[in-house]
């Protein structure tokens, strides 16, 4: 499919081919970025829209368009903008799109990405909208397991952690289910991932077991895909008290995992993975950070049509 | 009154019949049809149904409603006949569907999703036709029985 002016809103408007020629680019791109420096976007503009903050998503596209030979410019945060003065998404998009020639915006309300993109004329990719989705943190995910695995299917994965509010597990969970893996949904009862997820899942015949027993899940697993229980995302703070630090992700709990087993993380972490992990081969999710900026420049380069 | 006579007694219009009894309002407001160019409406409420039990009937006079329309009214009253009558002779009828995409009638009932925050109209896609379930087209949620009702 053509990528030229696409918006990139949800892992659901993607089909599989589309999910892998796009790590193919990013594959491709992070070659050419070892022989130095890259132009295929100069003289172009992105406009980072983040109404809320995100240092890691926001600086990552940053650099990627920055590696592309593009430049950027945007927000960080909404009360420095007119947003404070009432005025609509809508609005404040078809403004910025008079400015720039790629939007990326993060934003608290589930559907604002969407919104944004059936108003500008100009590619939009959505960097978060509420608990919904995170298509380009799915990218990246996907990108890290098969360069650190060579491929994604036949694999065990399993998701930890905040599985109710997660948007990048519930992405993620929803991309996986193009390839042939087995999948361990692993949280508190409180956070289980939401019923039409995994009925879905179910649906288009992914084996999904639903669990709150992490010990004795981590000898199946070949990843360990662990989320932070974010403090943030509750409506009632008593909620969160109550499982608050239900899992830690240490050198005792890895004695019994695969070798092979890679832990990653969406980052920023609290205490769900102790530090000590960083130091073993099962630690993963720097790789996981570093994937970003491929990955972003392979979407920003085909959707601004200097990628092919 | 026999059946036959309570549906011809309009001479032109559209007469929407076995609709659930009770949702004869809602029907006539997801219809439009109380603005001042709604055309002259009949209400027969509670009338004993042999399908429905009892139901409620809509009379449209001077104004034929297309079954593009009429079909937005099929997510509460899913049994609902379509009558086209003219010259007091029913000269079209069909049964209402659900259409593949619902459009400024229900809200979303996911209080952070955008279209109940941003000047839009909410927008559904259907996910499964048995048992009925939708899709909010910006928060993705999926909606399906008690809460579709609840929230047109």
């Amino acid at each position: 499919m053509d990528w030229k002016g696409r918006d990139v809103i949800s892992v659901r408007d993607f089909s599989k081919g589309d999910i892998e020629f796009l790590l193919k680019v990013a594959e491709r791109l992070e070659e050419e970025l070892k022989k130095g420096p890259l132009d295929y976007a100069r003289g172009k503009i992105l406009a980072t829209l983040f109404f809320e903050p995100s240092t890691r998503t926001r600086l990552s596209f940053e650099s990627a368009m920055h590696r592309l030979g593009g430049s950027v410019i945007g927000f960080s945060s909404a009360s420095s903008t007119s947003v404070k003065k009432g005025e609509s998404l809508a609005d404040t998009i078809k403004t910025v799109e008079q400015y720039s020639d790629v939007i990326v915006i993060r934003h608290p309300m589930e559907g604002a990405a969407r919104l944004a993109a059936e108003v500008a004329e100009i590619p939009v990719i959505n960097a978060g909208d509420g608990s919904n989705q995170h298509p380009t943190q799915t990218l990246l995910d996907l990108y890290t397991i098969k360069r650190a695995f060579g491929g994604i299917d036949g694999l065990t994965i399993g998701l930890l952690g905040d599985l109710k509010y997660g948007r990048t597990v519930h992405s993620l969970a929803e991309a996986l289910a193009f390839y042939d893996v087995e999948l361990y949904l692993i949280s508190p009862e409180l956070l289980r991932m939401p019923r039409y997820i995994v009925e879905e899942l179910r649906g288009r015949g992914l084996t999904v077991h639903e669990t709150t027993d992490l010990e004795g899940t981590i000898p199946e697993l070949d990843v360990l895909y662990v989320t932070r229980i974010q403090r943030e995302r509750f409506p009632d703070e008593e909620e969160y008290l109550k499982v608050k630090g239900s899992y830690q992700v240490n050198l005792s709990l890895l004695k019994n995992a695969k070798e092979t087993l890679r832990v990653m993380h969406p980052l920023p972490r609290v205490d769900e993975i102790h530090p000590e992990v960083d130091r073993t081969e099962h630690a993963l999710y720097f790789r996981q950070v570093f994937s970003g900026v491929p990955v972003r420049m392979a979407l920003l380069g085909l959707a601004l049509g200097v990628l092919g | 009154m026999p059946e036959s006579l309570k549906i011809e007694v309009i001479p032109e219009g559209t007469v929407i019949d076995h609709i659930p009894a009770g949702k004869w309002l809602k029907v006539v407001e997801i219809l439009g049809l109380t603005k001042p160019n709604g055309g002259t409406l009949l209400i027969a409420s509670n009338v004993p149904s042999k399908k429905l039990g009892r139901k409620d009937i809509v009379k449209v006079e001077g104004r034929y409603l297309s079954e593009e329309e009429v079909n937005k009214i099929a997510l509460i009253a899913p049994m609902a006949t379509v009558n086209i009558v003219r010259d007091y002779k029913i000269v079209e009828k069909f049964k209402v569907s659900i259409p593949d995409e619902i459009v400024g009638i229900l809200t979303c009932p996911n209080p952070n999703c955008v279209s109940n925050h941003e000047y839009v109209l909410p927008k559904f896609r259907i996910e499964s036709r048995e048992p009925l379930k939708l899709r909010c087209h910006y928060c993705e949620r999926t909606v399906e029985g008690e809460e579709i009702l609840g929230n047109l």
